[in-house]
């Protein structure tokens, strides 16, 4: 096919109360028709109770050549991960 | 028989969404872009589940044993009581769109009305096929106007195809002997007075997609008696073919 529709990015939330997760993606005209795509292609299991669609050229993504600068500094600071604490006696919950 | 006027009615009903359900199974893999394909199968396989319960009450209707496969795989095209628009081909996705929208929104009034029928069993199914249905109307109206205020092509198309379906409209709103008997005890839907909701919904999606309503012309029947056009058939030995060539089959 030599023109294709636009492509659409497909974020399903699972149960109320869970945020929407990246589930995948469909082709489609127009928003409209992106939300049933959406439906037809990946709801068809039960797997929501809400959709988002949204442009895929409207993701602005990091560029795979920064990872280095992005997200290495952080993996030798493992004192953020919140994991040096006592828990007092009698917390149940934190 | 036990109850033939429940037969005839369920086997009606069943049929129609048996036939549409089948018809839409061709596109499979031959569909414009993999995402049609695939909302085109779930639309048909809504119908072909509304079909199988369907037909189940019509074989316990029957009393003779008979179950849904049995009523679906062999029965001869006379038997057969589908209304015609949904035997009619394919043809281009303009005109299978433009059958979807003159029957799915048929088809969701029809069941609207049916959830109160006194046939607790015909209630019950068109309980749960009415949303089904309100999904297949949405997406038949939004493509109705995507192709009739389209592109030149999509809207050329658009009118060939609503030109072909036009003509069998009218026959979703008869009403005969069978029907009125089951009218009168509260089991049937009196179709004609949905025909004015009906024309309000075709009218306003039609305007949306800025399309003339095509010429009024004599309405082509005769499919709740068995009397259909050529091409159901052909829809048949290939939907029947397995259970004929090799009966009682399974998988």
């Amino acid at each position: 096919m030599t023109k294709s529709w636009p492509l659409w990015e497909v974020f399903i939330r699972a149960k109320n109360g869970l945020s929407h997760r990246h589930a995948g993606s469909v082709h489609a005209a127009d928003a409209k028709m992106a939300l049933e795509a959406a439906r037809d292609t990946y709801t068809r299991r039960m797997e929501g109770v809400s959709l988002w669609v949204v442009p895929s050229a409207q993701i602005v993504a990091s560029d795979p050549s920064d990872s280095g600068p992005l997200f290495e500094p952080a993996a030798d600071k493992v004192y953020r991960h919140p994991t040096f604490y006592k828990i007092p006696e009698g917390v149940k919950n934190i | 028989m036990r109850d033939s006027a429940l037969f005839d009615y369920a086997c009606r009903l069943g049929d129609d969404s048996l036939i549409l359900g089948q018809r839409l199974s061709e596109w499979c893999g031959h569909a414009p872009m993999l995402e049609i394909d695939l909302s085109l199968a779930n639309v048909g396989l809504d119908l072909i589940g509304q079909a199988t319960h369907f037909l189940k009450l019509a074989g316990e209707a029957e009393g003779e044993g008979r179950d849904a496969d049995a009523l679906a795989f062999h029965r001869d095209v006379l038997d057969y009581k589908n209304c015609l628009l949904v035997e009619q081909p394919n043809g281009d996705f303009a005109q299978t769109i433009a059958r979807q929208f003159l029957f799915s929104n048929y088809q969701e009034l029809l069941f609207r009305e049916l959830c109160a029928s006194k046939n607790v069993t015909i209630a019950a199914i068109a309980a749960k096929a009415v949303k089904e249905v309100a999904y297949h109307v949405r997406l038949a109206n939004e493509w109705m106007v995507r192709l009739g205020d389209g592109t030149a092509e999509s809207r050329a198309r658009m009118i060939a195809g609503l030109e072909w379906v036009w003509r069998f409209g009218e026959e979703l709103f008869d009403v005969d002997a069978v029907t009125e008997a089951l009218i009168a005890s509260g089991v049937a839907v009196d179709v004609r007075q949905l025909k004015p909701e009906w024309d309000g919904r075709v009218a306003k999606v039609l305007a949306e997609a800025s399309l003339e309503p095509p010429k009024p012309r004599r309405g082509a029947k005769g499919g709740r008696e068995g009397h259909h056009s050529e091409h159901l058939g052909h829809l048949l030995s290939e939907m029947q073919f397995l259970q004929r060539a090799y009966p009682g089959a399974q998988w």
